[in-house]
């Protein structure tokens, strides 16, 4: 009885070795370095603070209350503009430029695309910083304009919604060009020309054929733009001065300045959530292994 | 005059320095199934897709039903495209990608209905309404595409190879049905292929393109009968081609001698002492005998014979190594491989091709 049992055990030990062997270092990884921390996250977000700025473990709710101050929501709703504009302009930009490189012959799209991802390549805070530079009210724009006369006092270019969006754009801009890329360059240019044939005019052709058949890029350049966009906090603050507060510094200042971990994972937990919706969509939207293919 | 429905004069076409479509004459009349028929590169799709509009001529006129077309765009011309690789929207079903042509036209939803349901009847894909592109096979993806591209009711619709991709049986079944279907609705197809017995199985005129020049245009019949040139008669069909010069015109009947050594007579017309003429005779009214024949002396060696089911293949070859092909219904037990035989023909079985320039 105890033998057969072993047996069995053995087998399915046996049987399974291969997936074990592959899946298990990365499965383990992922529980000890992601599952781990999201359930003690998770966990937090309903504990209160202690008067040290450590955690009291007795259960609450109000860190999720506090995020409904009018104060909070104003940086939530902020946050979540600032992210769906440079999305929708990363798409905007992303999808003409993607468009064009990929009707090019395959060397010099490769090429093209290197040139995309070249922002991406420079040290990002490097770059940001140098648009402080660039941007400050005796920088060299400001001086432009001034010189030829197209203003009369500096412009007050830094330090507002407008340079993080900038700033946002340029970060994201590769991230998006990349997945729509893909798409476009695989869609079948005979069924652009079957759609004409059958009396459909670009515009109608561009919204029946291309758009629905490009879709997972799309999908998947606002799940690359949108997420990270809504999360990274330092381009806020090397070019927003503080003055432009996110949820993303809003997280940070939590748990490094104010230390109120409780909130600070309460705020992370609703990131979290907003970026689930928007996997959810995507997946609603294309099938797996196009997201495959995505990333 | 019968109408012509698409003409197309002096059109040339560039692709860089290449040459591809020289100086092309061809008129398509109204209702006629008309296949160009030529190697792989001859220039058979970029003539459809001038057509179509997808590629514009560098030079030269097209006309669409008397009007010319050079300055429209694809969807403003009245003609239809079946590709080769169907090119099924594959996010659309069946009824929507069949439905195509009217929505975007905006017919009433009612009418498309109609319309969808008199197409899937006329390419027998009843039922199949719900189905995505994929889920199809390889024929009833092509019923697709032609119901697709006849729901416009176009005047001209031209097809791209569209049987390139089934396998043999079921491309003689939708070579049957899409003539079938062509002389039903009496619509103008102007068909692609590189295969010669497609294209005399189904067209009512075929033009024979070589390097983007049309080498002859005519009936089936005509051109395996009377090819004119070399390449024609070596494109349609199987046939023995023998180079020689004139030396004596009597009537119709014309005596050569062989570039090679020998000499031959044959019916022809237009030909004089001096002349370069080539014969060509099909493998079936290939005569032979074991004595020379008057009037001939063309020998041979017989290499194989080899049979089909439908017939036996004697193969022989010329002194100067041509290989001659002889085909027959019955075996002939007085040849052996090694022997020698005497070729020749009646003379009306055999065709004088001036040599082309
Ligand atoms: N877009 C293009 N750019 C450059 N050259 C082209 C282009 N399309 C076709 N060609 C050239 O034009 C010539 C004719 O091409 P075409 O596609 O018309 O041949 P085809 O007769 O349809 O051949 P196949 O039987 O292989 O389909 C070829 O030499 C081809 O290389
Ligand atoms: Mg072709």
């Amino acid at each position: 009885m105890e033998d057969t049992i072993k047996t069995k055990r053995m087998s399915w030990g046996r049987r399974n070795a291969p997936a074990i062997a592959t899946a298990g270092p990365v499965s383990f990884w992922m529980i000890v370095f992601v599952l781990l921390p999201m359930i003690y996250v998770v966990v937090i977000s309903f504990m209160s603070r202690n008067v040290y700025g450590g955690i009291d473990f007795t259960f609450t709710l109000a860190n999720y209350k506090e995020m409904m101050e009018p104060l909070y929501l104003k940086v939530i709703w902020k946050s979540f503009k600032l992210a769906v504009l440079t999305t929708v302009i990363c798409l905007l930009l992303g999808y003409p430029l993607a468009y064009y490189i990929a009707g090019k012959p395959s060397a010099t799209a490769a090429k093209l695309i290197m040139l995309v991802m070249i922002p991406y390549w420079t040290n990002s805070l490097v770059r940001l910083y140098s648009y402080n530079l660039l941007g400050a009210t005796n920088g060299p724009i400001n001086n432009f304009l001034l010189k030829i006369g197209a203003i009369e006092a500096p412009l007050d270019l830094l330090y507002s919604d407008g340079i993080v969006i900038v700033g946002l754009l340029t970060a994201m801009l590769p991230f998006s060009v990349l997945p729509l890329y893909t798409s476009i360059e695989k869609l079948d240019k005979s069924l652009l020309e079957a759609s004409k044939d059958l009396g459909a005019n670009a515009f109608t052709t561009f919204r029946k054929v291309t758009i629905p058949l490009t879709m997972p890029g799309i999908v998947g350049c606002i799940l690359l733009v949108f997420i990270p966009s809504l999360g990274m906090y330092y381009v806020p603050e090397a070019l927003g001065g503080g003055k432009v507060m996110l949820i993303g510094s809003l997280i940070r200042n939590q748990f490094l300045v104010t230390k109120n971990w409780p909130f600070g994972a309460s705020l992370a937990i609703l990131m979290i959530l907003m970026t689930l919706i928007m996997m959810w969509i995507y997946t609603r939207v294309a099938s797996l292994d196009d997201l495959e293919e995505v990333f | 005059m019968a109408e012509h429905i698409v003409q197309l004069e002096k059109v040339n076409k560039y692709f860089g320095d290449n040459h591809v479509i020289q100086d092309l004459y061809l008129n398509i009349e109204q209702g006629e199934f008309l296949t160009l028929l030529g190697p792989s590169g001859c220039g058979k799709t970029t003539i459809l897709r001038m057509i179509a509009g997808f590629e514009e001529a560098t030079n030269g006129m097209i006309k669409v039903e008397g009007e010319r077309v050079e300055d429209k765009e694809p969807f403003e011309r009245n003609v239809n495209t079946v590709f080769q690789s169907y090119a099924l929207f594959p996010h659309m079903t069946v009824y929507d990608n069949i439905a195509y042509g009217l929505t975007v036209a905006k017919v009433p939803k009612d009418e498309i209905k109609e319309r969808v349901k008199e197409m899937l009847e006329l390419v027998q894909l009843m039922g199949f309404e719900g189905r995505k592109p994929d889920m199809m096979s390889g024929g009833q993806k092509q019923r697709v595409a032609i119901a697709r591209a006849l729901i416009n009711r176009p005047k001209v619709l031209l097809l791209d190879e569209p049987l390139g991709a089934l396998d043999l049986q079921l491309r003689k079944q939708m070579q049957i049905e899409l003539k079938r279907l062509q002389q039903k609705l009496n619509i103008t197809f102007v068909y692609v292929t590189h295969d010669q017995e497609e294209a005399m199985t189904m067209s009512d005129r075929i033009a024979v393109l070589q390097k983007g020049v049309i080498e002859q245009l005519d009936t089936p019949d005509e051109i395996y009968k009377h090819p004119a040139s070399k390449f024609v008669a070596n494109f349609i069909g199987e046939s023995n081609l023998f180079d020689g010069v004139v030396e004596s015109v009597d009537g119709n009947t014309v005596c050569a001698k062989l570039v090679d050594g020998g000499r031959m007579k044959l019916d022809a017309e237009g030909f004089s002492a001096g002349d370069a003429i080539t014969a060509c005779v099909r493998p079936e009214v290939m005569g032979y005998s074991l004595e020379p024949v008057e009037g001939f002396d063309i020998k041979a060696t017989v290499k194989n014979v080899i049979f089909i089911g439908s017939q036996y293949k004697m193969y022989a070859f010329l002194d100067n190594g041509q290989e001659i092909k002889i085909n027959r219904t019955k075996q002939d037990s007085n040849v052996r491989e090694g022997d020698t035989i005497w070729l020749h023909w009646e003379n009306d079985d055999a065709y004088g091709i001036k040599e082309s320039v």
